[in-house]
């Protein structure tokens, strides 16, 4: 019988520490601010923002975090939810990763691979953006150039259309139902765009889960 | 001292955090190397990992990039580098700036030049209303990781299955996201089809490298297909968008 590793549980034991101290760092970014320029925050823009802004985050960062962590494994979970750009970047990376390595994400090696695939892509997109921020005015111009605006808006479908090919094809009996019921959603409810998606990815991973439980009790899985 | 919203010193305040992060990010790529060696693992393979990764990273990073240089217009250049390298992404980010300055009177977009506390109040906005995630994941992550475990004890069929479940669910919800404007199609907008033919173009030069690769045997293929599907659907939206609109 598996269970959680030395390995894994000083993962946690540093991510823990690791995460706690950059919320800490974050918190205290426009603190310093304010103590640099002897000012103290607008309270009641700060609390019409917040009430504005926080709940539905929340609630969104609530939902992503359970049903992330369990494919991102303990390492990248950690490293995601600290560097963002987790549906677009981190998560992809890692899927390939333990695609390409064959090894499942529940597995010591899986966690390591993920972990790896998922340092990487922070480390690589930390260096490019601090790259951008150094060459801004010269960049400025040529990443906002029309000739490229469709191509930088479009990454989504072309990163999901690679990924959705490889795992739908390997996993199309669990995959039929909920592509379906996307497609009609998405198509149907004008309300579902960019901006709501995030939240119909748990709706998505949950009815998966229990069509995949029902052709799993049948037999057919 | 008089404000500016790119001041060095917030070059300096921004920078420490992103080294924070940047450390953290090396110190978790060191011990996942460390134990792949004890292991025993393939460290060739592993290479190949890091290397995709890194290559697939760079198109993703730069629409990044340009999210920086959208928000810079309001908000400078130093807080969007900090808030697009850790935790943000450039919808939340817009939205937590757009409510606070719209608190403050101000309209997102329009603004010439901030105040020392107005520029407090939004970085504290964008900042307290996305750190769930962080907090998060060191309260619940290793419950949830140790449920993944005794469920793969219990029924280890069924912890794989539950496995792909969860990636074909997260997978589908962006299928579907991708024909979000497909409607625009019955009323004569083609518009709409753009990301379902740059999808379409995407999936189908993975599914050929991908067969390619499994014939000739070429491994690299395989290695880069993911990157290079990403930037042949991408460049694919250029005409399509010039076509459809």
């Amino acid at each position: 019988m598996r269970q959680e590793s030395a390995y894994l549980r000083s993962v946690h034991r540093e991510g823990r520490i690791w995460n706690i101290s950059v919320a800490v760092i974050l918190l205290l970014v426009p603190v310093a601010v304010g103590l640099i320029y002897r000012t103290m925050p607008d309270w009641h823009g700060f609390a019409l923002g917040l009430l504005a802004t926080a709940p539905m985050y929340w609630a969104v960062g609530a939902i992503e975090t359970v049903t992330y962590v369990p494919m991102l494994g303990a390492g990248g979970s950690y490293l995601s939810f600290v560097t963002g750009n987790i549906s677009n970047l981190k998560l992809p990376v890692a899927l390939n990763a333990l695609e390409q390595a064959g090894v499942g994400i529940n597995s010591e090696e899986g966690e390591i691979v993920s972990t790896i695939a998922i340092a990487v892509s922070s480390i690589v997109t930390t260096l490019i953006i601090i790259l951008g921020v150094v060459l801004i005015t010269p960049l400025t111009p040529l990443l906002n150039a029309p000739a490229l605006a469709p191509a930088f808006a479009q990454i989504l479908p072309a990163l999901f259309g690679a990924l959705g090919v490889v795992f739908i094809s390997k996993n199309w009996k669990i995959a039929v139902a909920p592509v379906l019921l996307m497609l009609v959603l998405f198509i149907a409810i004008p309300a579902l765009n960019a901006g709501t998606v995030g939240i119909m990815v748990p709706v998505g991973v949950l009815f998966t889960l229990g069509v995949s439980r029902i052709l799993y009790k049948r037999g057919i899985l | 001292m008089v404000f500016n919203v790119n001041s060095p010193i917030l070059f300096v305040v921004a920078g420490v955090a992103v080294a924070v992060v940047l450390a953290q990010s090396i110190c978790f790529l060191l011990k996942a190397w460390r134990r792949a060696q004890e292991l025993g693992m393939d460290m060739k393979k592993l290479r190949r990992t890091a290397r995709t990764a890194a290559v697939f990273t760079i198109a993703p990073a730069a629409a990044i990039v340009i999210s920086v240089i959208t928000l810079s217009k309001d908000l400078g250049v130093p807080l969007p580098w900090l808030r697009l390298s850790v935790v943000g992404n450039l919808s939340y980010e817009t939205i937590a700036a757009t409510n606070a300055e719209s608190a403050m009177g101000l309209t997102f977009g329009q603004v010439s030049a901030l105040t020392a506390q107005q520029y407090v109040t939004i970085a504290a906005v964008m900042t307290v209303s996305i750190l769930i995630g962080i907090w998060l994941v060191p309260l619940i992550g290793e419950r949830l990781l140790n449920g993944m475990i005794t469920l793969e004890n219990r029924d280890k069929k069924w912890g794989e299955i539950f496995s792909a479940s969860m990636f074909i669910g997260m997978i589908s919800a962006f299928i579907g996201y991708v024909f979000c404007d497909f409607s625009g199609v019955f009323h004569g907008d083609l518009a709409g089809l753009v990301p379902v033919c740059v999808m379409t173009v995407s999936a189908l030069v993975m599914t050929a490298l991908g067969l390619t690769s499994k014939r000739k045997g070429l491994r690299v293929l395989a290695d880069y297909a993911l990157p290079v599907s990403l930037i042949a659907g991408m460049a694919s939206a250029v005409p399509f968008t010039a076509w459809l609109g």
